[in-house]
């Protein structure tokens, strides 16, 4: 037999009713993970009242995005989670090395590889993730090219992330020496005399990445301030200001996607 | 009489009908401040840009010291073979301050340029003039070769082979006594001519020398 649909109750007169819940019981349910829910929101409510930060995360997080969105939209921030990951490892990795060309450099990366717990997983991690990074940074750049995202109004942001794969590869280039072993050592030669074949200004180029006429003392500590103080900060500033666009000027639907007309215009071409 | 007025440019800012401005200034004081502030700050910056930059681009005008190191005895060479030798060139780093250097008695048959005859021994850099990669000197084939890029050197370091595009480095020699002593190094184009020393990869013949400068210390 069928049962007959449940009837909703009829309303109770008022003095019957329960009293709602006051704001201090924590909609009548209360406990300990009501509580921290609460601690949660008094604590975000009085950072957002002298800040009014929820505005700028709101209008950072819950942007509209065009249709045909794929995964090919998330190489920008795979790149920079591969940036945040060098950023973090390299941190690390600074508390052991030391920059001194005759011999303490090679020991400290050999003690950081083959001593410290985990030293091998953390250096291994900055050496292939700088690659990775390398990587999907030409990959980003080939989705912004062949999607034609370049394009007016977003040709700063293509310029911004022209200056941001320089300063990669010279990140890449700067960081190479580091290990100061035979490769690192000869492949320094050979980069630094490459900037010196540029006509006019390349012998002085040379000569301010050696820090001198030949590969001295100070080349490694430059090289070594140069990557891990110069340039880091402006990759986070230049990533602040790329990402800024990104939200201000909002992402581009793929090239294959048409737009749609209005309804009352797609009745008129019939 | 407005009209009047508009003719007349004077300098005083109550005519030139500059709000704010008392009568008989030439400048008003938001503008004086503005300048002001502008000023002192663009002093304050500069005053710990400017040392910062300069800090930075100083090692090219440093002036390198001459060192005359002592490599072996005179009866350690000969002239008809090479001897490698390891000299020092950045003292104070270990290994990574040394170079190697190919040395040879100065032999009057082979050695005819004029640039030449008045140096007692030929020692040649091993930093190939492609891209700095160390060459070898092999017997057998009596070339420099360098394992990076294919290039190759014939017995005076003129370049026969692949991509460098001046002879090898040389090397200053003198005789002390006893000792054979080996000084700055110098390069030279392909007529061996000595210029004063260039990094590799840059052309020496023609405009070469005028498009790769050398060291500001190193001119005279």
């Amino acid at each position: 037999m069928p049962r007959l649909p449940k009837l909703p109750a009829p309303p109770l007169p008022g003095p019957l009713q329960e009293p709602p819940p006051r704001p201090s019981e924590g909609n009548g349910k209360g406990g300990p993970l009501e509580d921290a829910k609460q601690a949660g929101i008094t604590t975000v409510a009085w950072v957002d009242e002298r800040t009014s930060l929820s505005g700028a995360a709101r209008w950072m997080m819950f942007r509209k995005v065009p249709k045909g969105t794929n995964w090919f939209y998330t190489l920008g921030s795979a790149t920079m989670f591969a940036f945040l990951s060098q950023a973090v490892t390299g941190v690390f990795l600074a508390m052991y090395y030391r920059p001194e060309p005759g011999g303490g450099a090679y020991e400290s990366i050999r003690y950081v590889t083959n001593d410290v717990f985990l030293g091998q997983f953390v250096r291994g991690m900055h050496k292939w993730g700088a690659s990775v990074m390398v990587v999907l940074v030409f990959m980003h750049m080939g989705r912004t090219f062949f999607f034609g995202a370049y394009k007016y109004p977003r040709e700063l942001n293509w310029v911004i992330g022209v200056v941001l794969l320089i300063l990669t590869m010279a990140m890449s280039f700067t960081g190479y020496l580091l290990p100061f072993d035979e490769r690192a050592y000869w492949a320094t030669i050979v980069g630094v005399n490459i900037n010196g074949t540029g006509p006019l200004i390349g012998p002085y180029l040379s000569d301010f990445l050696r820090g001198g006429s030949e590969i001295g003392a100070t080349t490694l500590s430059r090289f070594y301030a140069i990557h891990m103080l110069l340039i880091p900060g402006l990759l986070a500033a230049l990533i602040g200001a790329h990402l800024y666009l990104v939200a201000k000027l909002g992402t581009t639907a793929p090239p294959w996607k048409k737009s749609e007309k209005p309804a009352e215009l797609r009745e008129t071409e019939v | 009489m407005p009209d009047k007025r508009d003719k007349h440019k004077s300098k005083y800012t109550l005519d030139r009908q500059i709000p704010g401005a008392f009568e008989g200034e030439t400048i008003t004081r938001r503008r004086f401040m503005t300048g002001t502030a502008h000023t002192a700050g663009a002093v304050a910056a500069a005053s710990f840009a400017l040392p910062a930059l300069g800090f930075a681009v100083g090692p090219i005008f440093e002036r390198n010291t001459v060192r005359w190191e002592t490599v072996g005895t005179a009866d350690q060479f000969n002239e008809n073979n090479y001897i490698p030798t390891v000299l020092t060139v950045v003292p104070g780093i270990g290994e990574a301050g040394k170079t190697t250097v190919y040395i040879r008695k100065h032999n009057d048959t082979i050695d005819t340029d004029s640039y030449d005859r008045d140096t007692p021994y030929i020692a040649i850099s091993d930093r190939c003039v492609h891209l700095g990669c160390p060459v070898r000197w092999v017997d057998a084939a009596e070339r420099f070769i360098c394992p990076c890029h294919g290039g190759v050197y014939d017995l005076l370091g003129k370049p026969v082979a692949g991509p460098p595009v001046r002879p090898l480095d040389r090397f200053y020699t003198r005789v002390n006594g006893e000792n054979v002593e080996v000084g700055p190094r110098f390069s030279v184009n392909s007529q061996l001519r000595r210029f004063s020393p260039r990094d590799p990869g840059e052309p020496l013949d023609g405009i070469g020398q005028y498009l790769y400068p050398s060291r500001p210390d190193a001119r005279k």
